[in-house]
C-alpha cells in the first residue's frame, strides 16, 4: 500500500483530533463515535494492523475508514513534520486497497456504482443534469470566457440547484461570460477519488478531460470546492491544465463594485470555510471579501474558523453514504450550534455540500427560525438592486 | 459475554460499548512498549450514573474495570491486563463550573488538558491551569491521579497537590465526595476533613473510578519569559536549582540534557519560566533571578544563552508540541521514559546513570528533570525513543526502561506512573507494612478484585 512506511510512525498524540486552540474535538468520525478507532491516529494503527494480518477487514473496519471526511483537519494539526502531509493520502490508499478487494461499506459501493453507471452519485439521468436552469438563460458553453462547472451536488440536489441557479444568475448579472456543458458534464471525481476509487477517479477525469479539450475550454469557475480541489490539484496529473476558479474568488472582485440597494437592514453572518476550500486550498479570504462588501452585514467569526473550522461532515463521498451520520453528535450538529452561539442568524457557506449537510442539522437541532444557511450568494442577490449589470 | 454486552449495551446505549476486534486490538496497548493486553469489552459511560451501573455490574460477575483517559501514560497503566472492560471516559468531558473568585475549575474525568485551557482563555482569561507536558488530549483526572506534574509545578508542587476535591464511584457502585464538596456545595479545598483523596491518587486505578474533580487555577500572567542557564557540569546542577528555586521567581524549572542538536550535547540546560502582570515586573524578576546564579556566571563556569524571542517561543509553548516529535527520533512512532521522583541532590547521579544506561544498551534518549515545589524533589526522566515497527528496537527500549527502574529504585528514587513490572520493584523496596496496608484498604474497597487487577500485585 501507498504511504504504508508512514504508519507506524503516529505516535498517537492526538493533536490531529484537535484544532489549535483545542476548544473541543474537530475530528468528525471521531465526534460522532468516540471511539479511539475513529480517530486519525488510530486509523493509522488499524491500517498497519490490517496490512499486517491482524485485524480483517471486517464492516466495521470499512466503516471506520470511510468514515473519514478528508477535511484534512489531521494533516493541518499533527504535530510530525517529516509526514503530516501524507495523512490523508495514506488514508485514502487505505481505503483503495479496500475498495480493490470489493471490501466496502455496502452505501459506497452503491454511491461508487452509480458514478460509474451514471456520471453522478445520484444514479439520475444525465440529461437531466440541466434542470437546475430552470428559469434561467444559461447557453451551453461554446466561446464564452469561462466554462461554469456546476457539479453533482449542484446538479441534482434539490438545495445544490437552488445554490446553482443563484451563483448563475449572480455571475450574469455581474457580467461574467460563461457557459455549461449541461448534459456532457460529468462528476469532477473528487468524491470517487477520496473513496479510494483511483481508476473511477482516472476514468471521470480523463472524460472530462476530452470533453473540455473537444471544447476549447481553457477557463473554469466551479460551483463546488470539491471539484475546485479536483481540477486544480488533480486534473494537472492528467494532463488537464486549467485556470481553474471557486465562485467565490470570482465574485470578490466584481462584488465590490455592485450597486446595492440602500437601507439595508443589519445582518449578522457567520462564515463556515468549506475544508476543500480552505484547510485543502488555502483561499480563507475570497468568501470574506464577498460578504464584507455587503451594506448592513456584520461578518462574525465562530470559534472555529481558518484553518481550524469544524467540517460539515460531507467530505469523503458522505454527504451520499451518510456513514457518519449514524453517530450520535454530528459534526454538522456542533457546527450549526457553534454557528448559532456566534450571535449570528446567517450561517453562510460557499460549498453545496455543506449547504446541504446543514439544512439538515438545524432542523435536527431546533435552529430553524433563529438560524439560517445561506449560501454567499444568495445573500448578496438579496441586497443587489434588481437588474443590475456591471 | 453475550448477557455481559447486552447489559453493557442497556447502561450506555448501542453506540458506546464494543466487543469488535478494532476496538480491542486499540484499546490493547498505548504509544509505549509494554505488550498488548486485549480487554472483552470497551465501554464509554456519560455520566457518574453510568460508571456506577458499569462498575454494580462488574462486581456482581466479577468483570474487571480499567479507568481510561486519554491513554497516554506510556507506561501501560491502563491496559486490561486480565482482560475485562476498558472505561474509556472521555465522553464525560463537561467544564462544570469555574468559580473565578476561588479560584478553582469542576470538571468531569474525562475534560481534557486542552478543553480547560481554551475554556480559561475565552471565559476567564485571568486564570490557568497547571497543564502538563502530555499533549492537550490528555485529561485532567487522569493527570492528578498519577500525581502529575506541570507547566507551574516549581511554584505549586504536584497536580495532586491542586486538588480541591473528587467525585468517584467505589468498586461496590458507591458514589462518594471527598473533599469540602463532601459537606459543602462548594468545592473550595481538601481540608480540613480527613484527606480520603489519597485513595485515588497514585493507586492506578486500582481503587475507583474518578468521575469530578475540582483542581487549583492561577493567576495568568500577561507576559512570559525564559531563560536557559547552561552548564557542563552535572554537580554543579542541585546548588544551581536550589539559588533559582530560592528566588521563589519561577512558576517552572526544567532541566534537559540531550545529545541532538549536537550543539546541546554535553551540556546541561536549566530552563527557567516566569511571568508577571507587567513589563517592570518581569525585568525585576528576571533580575533576581540572574542574580541568584551570578556567582557561576562571574566565574565564566555557566551562564544564559542569549536567545530572540522566536528561540524562546517553543519553551514558552504550553503544551509544547516538540516534544511529542521525540517519538520520530528513530522514524517508529514511540518512546517511553521513566520518569522518577527523587531528591534534587541525587541530580548528578541519576543524569550518570541516563549516560551509562544509554551508552550500554544503545538507545536514543533524552534527559531530563522538572523541579516540583522548590526543590522539594524533582522528577527526572529518561526519555527512549524506539521504532515500533522494530521488535529489535522496541526490546532494546524495554530494556533500557527495565534497568532504569531498578537503578532509580536503588538509587533512593520512586518511578512514576510506573508500569507493572516497575510497580514490582518499588514494591521490593516498600516498607511490608505499607503494602500490607494497601492490600488491606484494597480490600475494603474492593472486595471482588475488580480494579485494573494486575497492578499494585506482586506475583
Amino acid at each position: 500500500m501507498q504511504y504504508e512506511e508512514i504508519l507506524h510512525r503516529c505516535f498517537r498524540c492526538g493533536y490531529c483530533k484537535l484544532p489549535e486552540n483545542y476548544v473541543d474535538f474537530n475530528c468528525p468520525p471521531y465526534l460522532s463515535f468516540r471511539f479511539e478507532t475513529y480517530s486519525p491516529g488510530g486509523r493509522m494503527w488499524l491500517i498497519r494492523a490490517l496490512l499486517d494480518n491482524k485485524l480483517a477487514p471486517t464492516g466495521r473496519l470499512q466503516e471506520i475508514l470511510f468514515s473519514c471526511v478528508a477535511c484534512a483537519n489531521c494533516v493541518t494539526h499533527c504535530t510530525f513534520p517529516k509526514f503530516k502531509d501524507q495523512l490523508l493520502l495514506a488514508f485514502t490508499a487505505a481505503k483503495e486497497q479496500l475498495v480493490n478487494g470489493g471490501k466496502v461499506p455496502p452505501a459506497v459501493r452503491d454511491c461508487l456504482t452509480r458514478i460509474y453507471q451514471h456520471g453522478n452519485p445520484y444514479g439520475h439521468a444525465r440529461k437531466k443534469r440541466d434542470a437546475w436552469t430552470d428559469g434561467l438563460k444559461v447557453e451551453p458553453y461554446s466561446d464564452q470566457e469561462y466554462l461554469f462547472f456546476v457539479g453533482d451536488v449542484g446538479s441534482y440536489d434539490t438545495r445544490g440547484q437552488e445554490i446553482a441557479r443563484s451563483v448563475a444568475g449572480l455571475l450574469q448579472k455581474l457580467g461574467v461570460s460563461f457557459g455549461i456543458l449541461g448534459a456532457d458534464e460529468i462528476s469532477d471525481g473528487n468524491e470517487a477519488g477520496a473513496m479510494g476509487e483511483a481508476e473511477l477517479f482516472k476514468y471521470l477525469a480523463e472524460e472530462n478531460i476530452k470533453t473540455f479539450e473537444s471544447r476549447g475550454v481553457e477557463k473554469i469557475i466551479t460551483l463546488s470546492p470539491h471539484g475546485y480541489n479536483a481540477f486544480k490539484n488533480d486534473y494537472p496529473g492528467f494532463g488537464g491544465n486549467y485556470s481553474v476558479l471557486h465562485y467565490s474568488q470570482v465574485l470578490a472582485p466584481l462584488v465590490k463594485k455592485a450597486a446595492f440597494a440602500p437601507d439595508q437592514p443589519p445582518l449578522r453572518v457567520t462564515y463556515h470555510d468549506s475544508c476543500y476550500l480552505g484547510r485543502h486550498n488555502m483561499e480563507y479570504g475570497a468568501p470574506r471579501t464577498v460578504l464584507t462588501a455587503l451594506p448592513g452585514v456584520e461578518l462574525v467569526e465562530m470559534q472555529r474558523c481558518f484553518q481550524n473550522a469544524l467540517c460539515c461532515g460531507g467530505g469523503g463521498g458522505n454527504v451520499f453514504t451518510d456513514i457518519i451520520g449514524s453517530g450520535r453528535q454530528t459534526s454538522a450538529g456542533v457546527r450549526v450550534g457553534e454557528a448559532a452561539a456566534s450571535g449570528a442568524g446567517v450561517l453562510a457557506v460557499a460549498c453545496p455540500q455543506c449547504a446541504v449537510m446543514f439544512a439538515d442539522a438545524v432542523k435536527v437541532q431546533n435552529l430553524e427560525g433563529r438560524l439560517a444557511v445561506k449560501e454567499i450568494s444568495e445573500i448578496v442577490n438579496e441586497r443587489l438592486i434588481k437588474q443590475e449589470v456591471n | 459475554m453475550k448477557e455481559i454486552l447486552q447489559a453493557l449495551v442497556e447502561i450506555v446505549g448501542t453506540e458506546f460499548v464494543s466487543d469488535q476486534p478494532e476496538e480491542r486490538y486499540l484499546y490493547s496497548m498505548d504509544p509505549g512498549t509494554m505488550p498488548a493486553r486485549e480487554p472483552d469489552f470497551v465501554v464509554m459511560p456519560d455520566s457518574t450514573e453510568q460508571v456506577r451501573q458499569v462498575l454494580l455490574l462488574a462486581n456482581q460477575h466479577k468483570i474487571p474495570v480499567v479507568p481510561l483517559g486519554a491513554g497516554l501514560v506510556l507506561s501501560g497503566l491502563s491496559r486490561a491486563l486480565k482482560g475485562g472492560i476498558i472505561l474509556d471516559m472521555k465522553r464525560m468531558n463537561r467544564i462544570i463550573e469555574v468559580n473565578e473568585m476561588s479560584r478553582y475549575a469542576l470538571v468531569e474525568a474525562g475534560a481534557s488538558q486542552g478543553m480547560l485551557q481554551a475554556y480559561l482563555k475565552k471565559h476567564h482569561p485571568r486564570l490557568k491551569h497547571s497543564a502538563p507536558d502530555a499533549p492537550p488530549a490528555a485529561t485532567i483526572a487522569g493527570n492528578v491521579c498519577i500525581h502529575g506534574s506541570g507547566h507551574i509545578s516549581h511554584a505549586h508542587g504536584f497536580h495532586s497537590d491542586m486538588l480541591n476535591g473528587l467525585e468517584v464511584v467505589l468498586p461496590t457502585g458507591e458514589v462518594t465526595r471527598l473533599g469540602s464538596c463532601a459537606t459543602s456545595d462548594y468545592w473550595f479545598s481538601r481540608a480540613p476533613l480527613p484527606d480520603l483523596a489519597g485513595l485515588f491518587l497514585g493507586w492506578a486505578g486500582t481503587t475507583g473510578v474518578i468521575t469530578k474533580l475540582a483542581i487549583k487555577l492561577y493567576p495568568n500572567y500577561r507576559f512570559n519569559d525564559v531563560g536557559v542557564f547552561v552548564c557542563e557540569d552535572a554537580r554543579l546542577m542541585p546548588d544551581i536549582l536550589y539559588r533559582m528555586s530560592e528566588t521563589q521567581m519561577a512558576e517552572d524549572l526544567t532541566a534537559w540534557m540531550t545529545p541532538k542538536p549536537d550543539w546541546a550535547r554535553g551540556f546541561l540546560h536549566s530552563n527557567i519560566n516566569y511571568g508577571a502582570n507587567t513589563k517592570e515586573e518581569l525585568i525585576w524578576k528576571r533580575n533576581l533571578i540572574r542574580a541568584s546564579v551570578s556567582e557561576y556566571i562571574d566565574r565564566k563556569i555557566a551562564g544564559f544563552i542569549p536567545m530572540p524571542a522566536a528561540m524562546k517561543q517553543p519553551f514558552l509553548e504550553v503544551p509544547a508540541r516538540q516534544l511529542s516529535r521525540f517519538a520520530d527520533v528513530r522514524k517508529g512512532g514511540g518512546f517511553e521514559y521513566v520518569g522518577v521522583i527523587m531528591p534534587v541532590d541525587l541530580f548528578a547521579e541519576a543524569y550518570e546513570l541516563g549516560l551509562e544506561i544509554a551508552s550500554r544498551l544503545s538507545v536514543s534518549y533524552s534527559l531530563g528533570a522538572r523541579i516540583i515545589g522548590i526543590n522539594h524533589c524533582m522528577m527526572f526522566f529518561y526519555a527512549y525513543a524506539f521504532n515500533r515497527a522494530d521488535p529489535a528496537d522496541v526490546q532494546r527500549a524495554q530494556r533500557a526502561l527495565e534497568a532504569t527502574n531498578r537503578a532509580a529504585v536503588d538509587m533512593g528514587g520512586i518511578p512514576w506512573k510506573a508500569e507493572a513490572p516497575a510497580q514490582k520493584e518499588i514494591i521490593r523496596k516498600m516498607d511490608p507494612n505499607m503494602f500490607a496496608l494497601m492490600n488491606r484498604i484494597r480490600a475494603v474497597l474492593d472486595p471482588a478484585g475488580i480494579m485494573n487487577p494486575g497492578n499494585w500485585e506482586i506475583d
